[in-house]
């Protein structure tokens, strides 16, 4: 087994009175491409900070390539940083840009010159080095900004929500351009983000923070599809929340009786619940399926009756917002784009399906 | 109609300006070089012509104190250049709120005296008699007093002194300006503190570097009562010759003279300097 090239342990940071970071462990092997997803404030920023060397931890070790970084100046560590605003050299043309970490080790000038170069060139930006950086456009300079740093070639490039700046349309080109860049250059990065479609599509794999802490470190899809938390549940993808209390707990299925009155039931999480617990359920409004005409009566699966509220139009993402008729709480529902629902509209009644196996049930802090 | 209302009003908010140009630069400057250009031959008996100029450069005295008016004005440049960028990369990179006020104020302070008053402390400080000389006595380590004042390093103390906050103010203009995520960016690719100063901190801060530069040139140029009073009677500060051919000779036409070869002089120095920075006067100025 290789060492990874990014490993944390136990890492903690304290400012004054206030934890950022909590006793976050992680490991990042070779040429992986790590994400941190979280809201802000969450102590990632603070994360990528320490990593980078701009911060000391307070407690726990860091170590690249198995070397710990403890006490490393930045300028000393095997790491590069893509800042948030990209942090470009003003007054410097992309060449210098580019050439500066190589000056400071001392390269000779031509040497120097043709790296720069073969790094333009494998981003895609042959030829660009007499520019200056105000002529470039968003994407060319986060593609500068990513050549700056691997032209080091770097153990672990670190990347601060680089795309946060750019509009929706570039934003989503330079997500795959990202991920075809990391596999070009088979670096580690470590990106963090609080936008989750970036996390999710790039990703191989995500940790998911809050407070401070790692809620859950999976791949994507573990991380979208079976959440360890109610934290993970929320924050990742659109989800309906119920809380209630179980009723009953049999056959690896629990009844759930929510505040509303109604009864659903879903699949015993693996931590186990009991009967009399209260806990909270989130439902992805995909799991729902919509149909027009009552379905055939089925006890293992949810189903029901209501009404629509509203239909939330969004392209292939649109969404309708029901009234369920017994319990009178809203559901989101994802609209199918077959062309069966295409007339709905307010007031029409629909029913509701969904199995057991697709909710996850949490339980709920006592307040 | 509208169109000649806008006309009056664009003449008048400019004419303040027009009457302040045209009446306080180019009138008496005009004035100046007509006199600067007459000979004296006899009573009241004028004739055009560069005599003035001619006897500048005839006489070593006043050519030399020419050159080392200007020299030391360079170095007084510099001195405040290497003093206040490292107190303006302090107050604006490294405070913050409270503090940065504060400290901005400290320096603001000193200058809500006049430079007649300013420049008297120093002489308290320097003199024969004064703090630094007594202290030293006092201590025992020196046998008698020492005279601090009337020389050329108390000149140096005092033009840095007057002219320092000119310097500060438009470096922590420029240096507040710059990201602080590019000197991190510097760090992170292997930068040290030296070649980040050289690369990132100093490029970004030349426009401030060089108008704070421009303005201390000038004052410690055209400064008159700082080089009297700390340097003594042979201080030799060429507003001082100026003063005296005006005030003490009534040579008018030699002090016109001497008044315009200043002019060439500062315009000079600044011109080179901008060349050599490769900024220009409106990019310096504009900020």
């Amino acid at each position: 087994m290789n060492t990874p090239d990014l490993e944390c342990r136990d890492l903690v940071k304290d400012f004054d009175d206030f934890r950022a970071v909590d006793h976050v462990s992680f490991d990042v092997p070779q040429g992986s491409f790590f994400s941190i997803l979280g809201p802000s404030g969450c102590g990632k920023t603070t994360l990528l900070r320490m990593i980078a060397g701009f911060q000391e931890p307070s407690a726990g070790d860091l170590l690249i390539k198995g070397r710990s970084m403890v006490g490393v100046p930045p300028n000393k560590r095997p790491v590069s940083m893509v800042f948030q605003h990209l942090a470009l050299f003003p007054t410097m043309n992309i060449g210098d840009n580019v050439g500066f970490g190589l000056r400071q080790r001392g390269v000779g000038k031509s040497e120097i010159k043709d790296r720069v170069e073969q790094v333009l060139a494998r981003v895609g930006l042959p030829g660009v080095s007499g520019r200056r950086v105000d002529q470039l456009s968003g994407g060319q300079k986060q593609r500068v900004a990513i050549a700056r740093c691997m032209v080091l070639e770097p153990d672990v490039l670190l990347l601060d929500e680089p795309l946060g700046a750019l509009d929706l349309k570039l934003r989503e080109h330079m997500k795959i351009e990202l991920k075809s860049l990391q596999a070009e250059f088979n670096t580690t990065f470590v990106y963090i983000t609080h936008d989750q479609s970036e996390a999710l599509v790039m990703s191989d794999n995500i940790a998911v923070m809050n407070h401070g802490r790692f809620e859950q470190i999976g791949s994507p899809h573990d991380v979208y599809y079976n959440p360890a938390t109610a934290f993970v549940a929320g924050f990742v993808g659109e989800a309906n929340r119920f809380e209630g209390k179980v009723v009953e707990a049999s056959d690896g299925i629990l009844s759930v009786e929510t505040t509303g009155g109604a009864r659903l039931r879903v699949t015993v999480p693996e931590n186990g619940l009991s009967s009399g617990q209260r806990v909270q359920v989130y439902l992805r409004p995909e799991a729902i399926a919509l149909s027009k005409s009552a379905p055939a009566a089925d006890p293992s699966a949810n189903g029901g009756q209501g009404i629509v509220e509203s239909v939330l139009f969004n392209g292939a993402n649109s969404m309708v917002i029901l009234r369920d008729a017994t319990s009178g709480a809203t559901l989101s529902v994802t609209l199918p784009q077959t062309g069966a629902f295409t007339g709905l509209s307010k007031g029409d009644t629909v029913f509701t399906r969904w199995t057991a196996d697709q909710a996850r049930s949490y339980p709920l802090a006592e307040a | 109609m509208r169109s000649d209302h806008q006309k009056l009003g664009f003449y008048l908010l400019i004419a303040p300006l027009l009457l302040w140009l045209v009446l306080l630069i180019l009138l008496p400057h005009l004035g100046l070089f007509i006199v600067s250009i007459s000979e004296k031959v006899g009573v009241r008996e004028y004739e055009t012509g560069f005599g003035n100029y001619a006897a500048f450069f005839n006489e070593p005295l006043y050519w030399r104190t020419f050159a080392r008016t200007a020299i030391m004005s360079i170095l007084a440049t510099a001195l405040t250049l290497i003093l206040g960028f490292p107190i303006a990369y302090y107050i604006a990179k490294l405070t913050r709120g409270r503090t940065k006020t504060t400290l901005f104020m400290m320096c603001l302070i000193p200058f809500w005296v006049s430079e007649l008053v300013r420049t008297f402390g120093w002489m308290i400080l320097l003199r024969e008699t004064g703090v630094f000389s007594q202290t030293l006595q006092y201590l025992g380590l020196t046998a008698g007093p020492i005279e601090f004042l009337y020389n050329d390093a108390a000149i140096m103390v005092g033009l840095v002194y007057t002219s320092i906050l000119f310097m500060i103010v438009p470096l922590v203009t420029t240096l507040d300006s710059l990201d602080d995520s590019l000197v991190e960016a510097g760090y992170d690719l292997g930068g040290n503190g030296y070649s980040i100063l050289r690369e990132i901190v100093i490029p970004h801060a030349m426009p401030g570097i060089v108008s704070g530069c421009i303005v201390v040139f000038m004052l410690s140029l055209g400064n008159y009562l700082t080089p009297i009073l700390l340097g003594g009677k042979d201080s030799l500060w060429f507003t001082g010759m100026i003063y005296s051919q005006f005030i003490t000779r009534f040579n008018w036409e030699l002090g016109s003279a001497f008044g315009f070869l200043l002019l060439a002089l500062s315009s000079a120095v600044v011109f080179i300097g901008l060349k050599l920075s490769r900024q220009s006067l409106s990019e310096t100025m504009g900020r």
